[in-house]
């Protein structure tokens, strides 16, 4: 019976393990064997160089850039979303008419690829040229035109970097900050209003903030893991036919022109494929950790 | 004096919802604009809200363009969506029915060993991945584009979670009747777990649909380009046709927009499911 059940269990489990184990498993094992060896155009290589690749990595003055570009559009994007989505959430939530519209509108841009949206950017809305949006309106005010993604001071790309990922994005937290509103007691706010907190600031502070941490810790995990694998955005944006320029190359558009570019370079990439892969496993876990993912009482 | 303030608040809040929702709106209005328009009316300087001629032969010009090849690029993209979306929900589900239901001494290690890959994001294990589907041949192939991304660690938990609370009675009336693990999931299970399916299948299939670095890496060949693959190197080429662009654009986002307006009940349920992770 045991046995049986043994069975089944492998049945019903088994491709999908194998297929895991094969496609996420091996790789990792394989690109970390990789990451020992001088690996040009090959994967199988034979000349073992211990640890050159890592150290030549985080030499690499162009690796640890990517890793403070990271940083910076981490800084910008992660509390601008979620303002944003807490915003147009409480705003959605509480309006009477019309409900379902808003938040179909909202959350449509979530349809949108990353590669059509940043098109839209580069083409319409911040082309640098005199007919593209941003510039159009701003000649209403007399303003010349600015090259939005080639101005590097001051940074002006980085309007458009985050302004694309904020549309796209800001509908998807909305909803998930709308169920966790739907999750709050109502007795809670009459108990409020019976206390005499007028609804607004107070009841927003004290009751529905703290309700919402759950929700709030899990918006922040996915916003800063999303923002750690940013590529789309970036390379639609910021490449063109005479390649990628040298600023805002976040890790993996770095990591895509080592080891896929010219030379491929497969062992310095793999090297940086486990490097990435540490960091990230390092902050998802100390960010739940740190943010007692688990102890705050949603499923 | 507070009826007064709470009044001007709510008159407050639908200004600026209003506001936001056009500001929303403007990217899908840009592409409609610039996709039925002419190239002149596009660059000219004097800017118009409605173009000066609806140019609907611009979906012809961007089907008849030998240089662009957009119909195999959507149908690629229709059949990696369509097979990705299939294939993820059978391995998913039932993965995630034998971890929640079928007792076995190693179960937890299995699911932990699943749950351990969620921690490492596929993109950033490209690199590795792409090393192992070349040395398969897989490049530029729908295999390659399809097989490595069916098993989403993301939807086989999804799945558990579900059958962890799916009542039981179910299950154990079709015992009783002698039907044994795989009949009571196919006749029993399946048929009364359709929301969750329903649920983690749109989500898969817009993020196959729109997916993009993995389909840019193994998409090497024109043949195997997807459709974004083929938008991007419309947008970094050298000579930009921007009516074309753009009507491309909206082509590729026109089969989404229907399923996301027509499955959005579905979709919130899944998006609602993957915050809780």
């Amino acid at each position: 019976m045991r046995r049986r059940r043994a069975l089944w269990f492998w049945v019903f489990v088994g491709p999908f393990a194998a297929g895991l184990a094969l496609f996420t498993y091996v790789p990792l094992l394989w690109s970390v064997g990789l990451s020992f060896f001088d690996a040009h155009n090959t994967v199988t290589p034979t000349d073992f160089v211990g640890l050159d690749n890592y150290t030549a990595m985080l030499k690499d003055g162009a690796f640890t850039g990517s890793l403070r570009t990271f940083l910076l559009f981490t800084a910008f994007i992660v509390p601008v979303t979620f303002a944003l989505s807490l915003a147009l959430a409480l705003m959605v939530n509480r309006v009477r008419r019309a409900q379902a519209f808003f938040r179909s509108v909202f959350f449509l841009p979530a349809a949108c690829s990353y590669v059509v949206a940043a098109l839209i950017w580069k083409m319409s809305i911040f082309n640098g040229v005199r007919f593209g949006l941003a510039n159009t309106v701003l000649g209403w005010f007399g303003t010349d035109p600015v090259a939005w993604l080639s101005t590097t001071h001051p940074p002006w790309y980085w309007l458009v970097i985050v302004t694309v990922r904020l549309w796209l994005q800001a509908g998807f937290y909305m909803i998930l900050f709308l169920a966790g509103l739907q999750r709050i007691d109502p007795v809670l706010y009459e108990a409020a209003a019976v206390d005499g907190a007028r609804p607004g600031w107070t009841v927003l502070r004290h009751i529905t903030l703290p309700q919402l941490r759950a929700t709030s810790v899990a918006v922040v995990l996915l916003l800063v893991i999303n923002a750690f694998q940013a590529f789309d955005e970036f390379y639609n944006l910021l490449s063109d036919a005479r390649g990628y320029p040298p600023y805002a190359r976040p890790p993996l558009v770095y990591l895509y022109y080592t080891a896929l570019g010219q030379g491929q370079n497969l062992g310095l990439g793999s090297a940086g494929a486990v490097i990435l892969a540490l960091i990230i496993a390092i902050v998802t876990v100390g960010q739940a950790r740190w943010l007692k993912l688990g102890k705050s009482g949603e499923e | 004096m507070d009826d007064a303030l709470v009044r001007v608040g709510r008159a407050l809040r639908a200004v600026v919802l209003v506001v936001l929702a056009l500001l929303f709106l403007i990217p899908f209005y840009l592409l409609v604009r610039n996709g039925l328009s002419s190239e002149r009316d596009i660059t000219s300087p004097e800017w118009t809200f409605f173009p000066t001629e609806l140019r609907w032969g611009n979906v012809r010009e961007l089907f008849d363009d030998p240089s662009v090849p957009f119909a195999r690029s959507l149908l690629n993209s229709a059949l990696i969506a369509v097979a990705t979306t299939l294939g993820t929900l059978l391995l998913a589900s039932l993965a995630g029915y034998g971890l929640a239901r079928i007792p076995y001494r190693h179960a937890n290690k299995v699911f932990y060993g699943i749950l351990g890959t969620l921690l490492v994001p596929a993109a950033v294990t490209f690199v590795p991945t792409f090393v192992l589907v070349s040395s398969l041949g897989w490049v530029s192939t729908l295999r390659g584009l399809i097989v490595p991304t069916l098993f989403s660690a993301f939807a086989c938990f999804v799945f558990r979670q579900y059958f962890l609370g799916f009542p039981r009675e179910l299950e154990d009336a079709a015992q009783v009747d002698g039907l044994g693990y795989w009949r009571t999931y196919w006749l029993v299970v399946v048929p009364n777990a359709r929301p969750v399916f329903a649920a983690v299948g749109t989500i898969v299939f817009l993020g196959a649909w729109n997916s993009f670095l993995w389909p840019l890496v193994i998409g090497q060949d024109q043949n195997a380009w997807t459709v974004q693959v083929a938008l991007s190197s419309f947008t970094t080429a050298q000579v930009v046709r921007l009516h074309e662009l753009f009507i491309a654009a909206g082509a590729s986002i026109l089969p989404l927009l229907v399923v996301f307006l027509c499955f959005q009940r579905w979709i919130v349920a899944g998006v609602e499911r993957s915050g809780i992770d």
